[in-house]
């Protein structure tokens, strides 16, 4: 029941958050997180590679388990693939329920697996010069702590 | 067998595919990395640190252990950065 999708295009938020509460009496919590370029240092562009056989199925995976560990009432996973400019968004998660807890942590709770385990890469482009970037200890960790619940 | 390459895995090596008849005794994902790092001295370049090596067997992330026997693609890259 979360709708997953990955595309080159824009990211609609306002369309995509609308179909989650669309016609309904029971939401009554809806949290959002999206991701945007930010020009650090200089920074140009960002192309986001990914493995399109894969890509979707591993974001349904993840999507598949919140839903197992959280009563959500539904979803939607968005994210970008291709080139963009800082102040374009790259991902969207959005997530409903009853009550407000289940919906902030399972959108954390997506955002962090997401970051560790969907297929994409982010290249960064600077002047000329174009860098595969490295993966964050950090984004490990973050995953890391919902292992335990 | 198709291997695919991504990100900078791919540019090391020089192509994001390639379809190669893999040994019999090349048994698993270490075996492959071993075997593949031979080809070429992208593909030496590409594996010469494999911690920073990820790979998936017919769409699923598996460790260095792991069999490839029967797999139709396998994909290695780095490890992952979206979101």
């Amino acid at each position: 029941m979360i709708d997953v999708r990955v595309q080159a295009e824009p990211i609609d938020f306002a369309a995509a958050t609308q179909a989650l509460t669309q016609g309904r009496s029971d939401v009554g919590a809806i949290v959002s997180f999206v991701g945007h370029v930010r020009a650090d240092d200089g920074l140009v562009a960002l192309t986001l590679e990914h493995y399109p056989a894969m890509t979707e199925r591993q974001l349904q995976a993840i999507a598949d388990e919140a839903t197992t560990r959280w009563p959500l009432l539904g979803g939607v996973v968005i994210h970008r693939h291709g080139r963009m400019v800082p102040g374009e968004a790259i991902v969207l998660v959005a997530v409903t329920s009853a009550h407000r807890a289940a919906a902030f942590e399972a959108a954390a709770f997506l955002m962090d697996w997401l970051k560790t385990r969907a297929p994409f890469w982010k290249a960064e482009e600077r002047g000329s010069e174009r860098v595969w970037v490295a993966a964050r200890a950090s984004d490990d960790a973050a995953a890391e702590r919902w292992k335990s619940n | 067998m198709e291997i695919l390459y991504f990100a900078w895995v791919r540019e090391r090596i020089g192509t994001g595919a390639e379809t190669l008849d893999v040994p019999e005794d090349v048994a698993t994902v270490a075996a492959l990395l071993d075997w593949l790092a031979t080809r070429s001295p992208g593909h030496a370049a590409a594996f010469a640190d494999r911690s920073a090596i990820r790979v998936a067997v017919d769409q699923d992330f598996v460790g260095e252990a792991a069999p490839i026997i029967a797999a139709r693609e396998i994909a290695i890259f780095p490890p992952v950065t979206g979101g």
